[in-house]
């Protein structure tokens, strides 16, 4: 008996020991988590910013890099056959949402104006309204999204961008990778993917329900672009550029992702 | 399943946080009934307190980041759960609701009696159920927004483009909804119930485990 006791006294002992132990390793170990994890953040949020000058800006360079990548992984779902959603045209907002005139301030010179598109060769064309009217038009109702959040059934017509490229003899241009696109003033400006740009449903709109192009909503010609948010739709393009390196683009160079692809 | 809890709560954070300076962007959504607004999400002053204006390039750079941490981190759980047979413990019964009910009553202190549980009662089986479902409803409704083009399909069972935003936020009230019962029941739960969601982390199948499941 006198020999159980004690034992049996310091096993129980040995079990809370260990218990206080136990808790001792877990909350250690949750706090260095924890306050790694804290850390990991800070390094995070204050991570530098990336460089002045490049065609990306404003954002922190790991931010940067997750959105790139972020865009690479769903880049293997985009596919031409996905469609943006089409409503009736009674459905078609009467008063279209209008945002902002950057890069549309200025008064328009609607005789003088070309489409100018730089070719490969260095050489310019200019297109006028008139010989893009004349091509197949093609209307689009569709829920037009803002990346503020907003989005709005509009009623677009035009010329699509496929069709475009085909009819001026675009087709080696259209197989570099990115497609650039300014304003008259060059205030504005964005940068498109060539698959984006390429997508059945991209066109260079001169109508808005069904009547000609408002100088407020970009007239005489702009972008209409449903595979991206509205930030990518140009007003009163000016110019069409063709590149295998990534054109600037007006949001992209403020902290927003390049590709903004829906 | 605790690591899980743990690493969700700073990225459900990030994801509240990153979501509502997107958000402020375009801040039209308010709760009104009859043409009189009862709560306007959100108001100035709030967004002031919490330095939210003029940041929608950064939080949807954090959004499109921590997305991935979230759903990851979801996927691992119900994987986790439905492997090692939590889920028995987990998923509502036929009688959970019924039970959910005198549970409810129990702590509001109108019962005196609780039903019999298991790991987790009746209420907390609906509860913990509801949050992974509401888990799975922001990743299908957040897609359905991030890709409507691309996620057609997934837009369209949401009801379309501005439904699915709506659903979205009002998953993210739902969430601190949860949070904020969540914690209550906590504190009123007690030092000993916290303690071992903190050291169930370390467990290994030891004995003393079974000492602390006891308490």
């Amino acid at each position: 008996m006198s020999n159980r006791a004690p034992k049996k006294t310091r096993k129980e002992l040995s079990v809370d020991q260990k218990i206080s132990r136990r808790n001792f390793i877990s909350f250690t170990v949750f706090g260095a988590l924890g306050l790694s994890a804290y850390g990991g953040w800070r390094w995070l949020y204050n991570s530098p910013m990336e460089p002045n000058g490049g065609i990306t800006g404003d954002t922190r360079v790991p931010l940067r890099r997750a959105l790139n990548k972020t865009e690479l992984a769903f880049r293997r779902v985009f596919s031409n056959n996905h469609l943006v959603k089409t409503y009736p045209k009674e459905m078609a907002a009467k008063y279209v949402r209008h945002n902002t005139d950057i890069g549309s301030k200025s008064k328009l010179d609607a005789a003088a104006w070309r489409l100018q598109v730089r070719k490969i060769s260095g050489e310019i064309m200019a297109i006028s309204i008139d010989e893009i009217k004349a091509l197949p038009k093609f209307d689009i109702v569709y829920d037009f999204k803002c990346v503020e959040g907003w989005d709005q059934i509009q009623h677009w017509g035009g010329l699509r961008f496929v069709d475009f490229v085909k009819h001026f003899g675009l087709e080696a241009e259209s197989r570099l990778e990115y497609v650039g696109m300014e304003t008259p003033d060059k205030e504005y400006y964005v940068g498109l993917d060539m698959p984006s740009a390429m997508h059945p449903q991209t066109v260079l709109a001169y109508e808005m329900n069904g009547m000609p192009l408002p100088v407020k909503h970009g007239a005489p010609l702009r972008l209409i672009i449903p595979v991206k948010y509205g930030i990518k739709n140009l007003k009163r393009i000016g110019s069409i550029t063709f590149s295998n390196h990534r054109p600037h683009d007006y949001w992209a160079e403020q902290g927003y992702d390049y590709y903004s692809g829906l | 399943m605790r690591w899980c809890h743990w690493v969700n709560f700073p990225i459900l954070t990030i994801m509240i946080w990153s979501g509502m300076l997107i958000y402020w962007a375009n801040d039209e959504y308010s709760i009104t009934i009859f043409g009189h607004k009862f709560v306007q999400f959100f108001p100035d002053w709030y967004y002031k307190l919490l330095h939210i204006p003029q940041r929608l390039a950064e939080g949807m750079a954090f959004h499109f980041l921590f997305m991935w941490f979230f759903t990851l981190n979801g996927i691992f759980y119900i994987l986790y759960t439905i492997i090692s047979g939590e889920w028995r413990e987990l998923v509502p019964q036929k009688r959970s609701f019924k039970e959910a009910w005198l549970v409810l009553l129990h702590d509001l202190h109108i019962r005196k009696m609780a039903p019999p549980q298991n790991k987790y009662n009746a209420a907390q089986r609906i509860a913990y159920t509801a949050i992974i479902v509401m888990g799975m409803g922001s990743v299908i409704t957040g897609l359905a927004i991030y890709k409507p083009v691309q996620f057609y399909y997934l837009t369209w069972i949401c009801g379309g483009y501005h439904f699915a935003r709506i659903i979205h936020f009002a998953l993210t009230l739902g969430y601190v909804f949860f949070f904020v019962i969540h914690v209550v029941q906590v504190i009123l739960a007690g030092w000993n119930n916290f303690r071992s969601v903190i050291s169930g982390f370390e467990v290994v199948n030891e004995e003393p485990k079974t000492v602390l499941k006891d308490e």
